[in-house]
């Protein structure tokens, strides 16, 4: 199929229906509120079903049945909905069961803005429920990688039974850009012998969240954190831009990624030896990509007040070697000051 | 190419989103990267109104333009104040004539005065005037050619609008030769 001009969150939903997904839960948030309008529209349409909640608890807790039904299941929100989600993702992580959740950030805390931020690395990589665990977080930078994760996103949340957390921000969902679907082979996914299936059909299954006995729970907690052991060895992703002979390393995800990426081609053109890193699983972190004894510094760059940056200090083990540089509450970064900042850092490098 | 960032400005109604779309659309066709990014934000029906379009031989960074547009399409008053400004020296801005009686007080822009509605209204759509805007960009700025515009007409507004491509044609060459008789 040709190349196509979509909207990010059309995008998203056209992605999501593509991979099977046939219950969509919702309430309108900008600047999401196009991907569940798409979804009303297009789901009626292959059989499946849209369903606009009262409330983000709601649906959150539709896609929690949905999902023990075993259903291929979406939820969409901005920031301050995904913060109301909290509670039923802890629960569905809990019950072990599959689902993908897409947060189109936009500036916090509490109500803030409608304009694109990265202040949810924290809520949603994390956790912004109780307990102990973790989800799965993919980190789009273009709309084109926006759709692929989505595809991988409902394949890794039935391979690991787990919810799975697609990051993106406001810019990435209100943006156009050329979008090519290219039915990319999906994985094999093991079969739902566990799924809720009603009265009568067959054997009795259980989905439950409560565990009275506390070493019961913490066997269970146990297993949890095996299979989170298997997800960081065998799903981490990053990719590596012009970090060969680097001597200095960027470190940005998503729309800050693509805006770094500008500043360090015009940093190369003056001739500094910089690169960029940009986690595309910001849970698994790519911890191995900064073990680099070449790398002087690991300049962090995020438009938020510096989260993702407590990740990099740790995977790094030097925190003298982590600077970061962030912009707040809606504003976005220009590739004019990451160049600016770039060079404070580096001085004489040249 | 130098990267062509182009701002797009005006109220709801005069098609500026659509302008947008259709650039960016045809230069996509061309084998560019492409974005185009709208304001969004509590508008009121018939508000602002304003989109950036990014062209360029390398991948979009920032779909956002705060500053250094290439060129800006000016479509109506309020957005005049915004948009003169926000060019860099050397750029172009395209203005709508018909609904704004001021002149750019600046002499390191390129400028053109499009009476777009009066234009439109005499080919005999005035829903005509967005397009006729585009002409006169695409004959400065040579963003994309306007075989592409012709040819991404039907990708944006559908098969179905076929039967307005050559009325359409018509205002992309008026104009493209509005701007040229003032280059």
């Amino acid at each position: 199929m040709a190349k196509v001009l979509m909207k990010g969150n059309e995008a998203v939903g056209k992605a999501a229906i593509e991979a099977g997904c046939r219950y969509f839960f919702g309430y309108p948030i900008t600047p999401q509120s196009e991907l569940p309008e798409y979804m009303a529209r297009e789901l009626p349409k292959v059989g499946g079903v849209f369903v606009q909640s009262e409330s983000e608890i709601s649906a959150i807790n539709m896609v929690y049945g949905a999902a023990s039904a075993g259903a291929r299941v979406m939820t969409s929100s901005s920031s301050p909905g995904i913060a109301l989600k909290q509670e039923g993702i802890g629960y569905i992580t809990k019950a072990n069961r599959p689902a993908v959740i897409v947060n189109m950030m936009r500036g916090g805390p509490g109500l803030g803005t409608i304009q694109p931020s990265q202040a949810d690395y924290h809520m949603c990589v994390k956790g912004g429920s109780n307990g102990d665990y973790h989800n799965i977080v993919l980190a789009p930078s273009s709309i084109q990688e926006a759709v692929d994760m989505v595809i991988e996103a409902f394949d890794l949340a039935d391979i690991y039974l787990t919810p799975v957390i697609i990051l993106a921000d406001g810019l990435i969902g209100q943006m156009m850009e050329p979008v090519e679907f290219t039915n990319k082979k999906q994985r094999e996914i093991p079969k739902k012998d566990w799924a809720l299936v009603g009265k009568g059909k067959g054997e009795r299954h259980i989905t439950k969240n409560l565990d009275l006995n506390p070493l019961d729970l913490e066997r269970e907690n146990i297993e949890l954190f095996e299979k989170y052991k298997k997800i960081e060895e065998n799903e981490t992703q990053y990719e590596d831009y012009l970090m060969e002979d680097a001597e200095y390393a960027f470190v940005a995800y998503g729309t800050s990624a693509r805006i770094v990426k500008s500043a360090v081609r015009k940093l190369r053109e003056e001739g500094y030896k910089i690169g960029l890193i940009r986690p595309k699983t910001l849970w698994p972190f790519p911890k191995e990509a900064f073990k680099r004894n070449n790398i002087k510094k690991y300049i962090d760059i995020e438009m938020s007040m510096g989260q993702m940056v407590d990740d990099v200090k740790l995977a790094c083990e030097d925190v003298h070697k982590v600077v970061f540089y962030g912009r707040s509450g809606g504003v976005i970064l220009s590739s004019e000051e990451i160049v600016d900042f770039g060079k404070s850092i580096m001085g004489g490098a040249l | 190419m130098e990267t062509q960032k182009i701002c797009f400005a005006g109220f709801g109604g005069q098609g500026v989103l659509s302008a947008g779309k259709l650039l960016t659309y045809a230069g996509m066709l061309e084998g560019k990267e492409v974005s185009w990014c709208p304001s969004y934000g509590p508008e009121m029906r018939g508000g602002t109104a304003n989109c950036a379009v990014v062209v360029s031989d390398e991948p979009v960074a920032s779909p956002v333009i705060t500053e250094n547009a290439t060129a800006a399409v000016i479509m109506n008053l309020p957005s005049f104040d915004k948009f003169v400004n926000i060019v860099k020296s050397g750029g172009t801005i395209i203005i709508n004539s018909s609904l704004i009686d001021k002149k750019v007080e600046r002499d390191d822009v390129k400028v053109i005065y499009v009476p777009a509605n009066e234009i439109a209204k005499e080919i005999g759509n005035p829903n005509l005037l967005n397009i006729i805007l585009i002409g006169a960009l695409i004959a400065i700025e040579k963003t994309v050619s306007e075989n592409s515009i012709i040819d991404a007409f039907t990708k944006v507004f559908g098969e179905n609008k076929a039967k307005f491509i050559p009325i359409n044609k018509e205002a992309i060459e008026k104009g493209i030769e509005c701007a040229k008789s003032q280059i």
